[in-house]
């Protein structure tokens, strides 16, 4: 079973609309409730990236037995190293996104810790795609 | 305990989510780091924060959080209310400041352990 999403860049109002249906989802099927967890934390910083930092994005939620596998695709500025960007408190983000509470630079390590593989593909000026896979 | 009788003892001011004020509180997470609350928040936790904006509600939502209490008297945004009505999580408030009332709020939780 798959699910598809897209994400406004930009658009803070929206942010975590598709993490809450993700989860919505995921408890209707009876997944387990700790591998729900991890994945709606990963997912909702995932989704705050590509509305933080990008211009547009898609999620697919792939679903099979004992294995979720979450894309987020995004069209915006892609990242230039990935493991600084992956350093817990590194953030390129505005001061005004900061004053909201986000940009504090742990999302991508809240992705990481919560996920069982991650991998992020990024090309300058393009886009940048991560895949996260959770068993459970 | 429960968010209702939370709000009697610290005297807090409900705003909205009043459909939630049943709920069964855990223990509480104090942070304005959305990142941090995403990562760190527990189930049925109480949330103290001085953020009034709605992406609050939604992580308060995203985390299954009993409860958010702003600090210093601050006001929520209208989407914030909002989202906490449609959430049916408890939006509350005090003139405390963070230190006032977790320090309240640590030593109620811990005796009526
Ligand atoms: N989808 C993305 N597109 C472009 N840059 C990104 C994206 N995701 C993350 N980044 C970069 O990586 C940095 C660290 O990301 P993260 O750990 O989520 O922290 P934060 O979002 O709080 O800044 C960001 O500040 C940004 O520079
Ligand atoms: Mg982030």
């Amino acid at each position: 079973m798959n699910l598809e999403f897209n994400i406004e860049g930009g658009n803070f109002s929206r942010a975590g609309h598709a993490s809450s249906e993700v989860k919505k989802m995921l408890k209707q099927l009876g997944i387990d409730a700790r591998c729900i967890k991890s994945i709606v934390i990963a997912l909702y910083e995932g989704e705050v990236n590509v509305v933080a930092h990008a211009y547009e994005g898609r999620i697919l939620v792939k679903m099979e037995p004992h294995k979720i596998t979450t894309e987020i695709m995004d069209k915006g500025p892609g990242i230039a190293d990935i493991e600084l960007a992956m350093q817990e408190g590194y953030s390129t983000a505005s001061k005004a996104v900061r004053e909201m509470g986000f940009g504090a630079g742990m999302g991508l390590a809240n992705m990481k810790k919560n996920t069982d593989e991650l991998t992020i593909e990024s090309t300058v000026g393009e886009g940048t795609t991560v895949k996260m896979v959770n068993y459970f | 305990m429960k968010v209702s009788e939370l709000i009697e003892k610290l005297n807090l001011q409900v705003i909205s989510g009043e459909k939630g004020l049943d709920r069964e509180i855990s223990g509480a997470y104090v942070s304005d780091l959305l990142s941090d609350v995403m990562g760190n928040a527990r189930e049925n936790q109480i949330w103290i924060t001085l953020q009034v904006h709605q992406n609050v509600m939604a992580i308060a939502s995203l985390k299954d959080l009993a409860a958010v209490i702003l600090v210093k008297g601050l006001q929520p945004h209208k989407s914030t209310i909002q989202h906490s009505n449609e959430e049916q999580i408890p939006l509350l408030s005090t003139t405390d400041s963070t230190f006032e009332l977790s320090g309240k709020l640590y030593a109620l939780l811990n005796d009526s352990q």
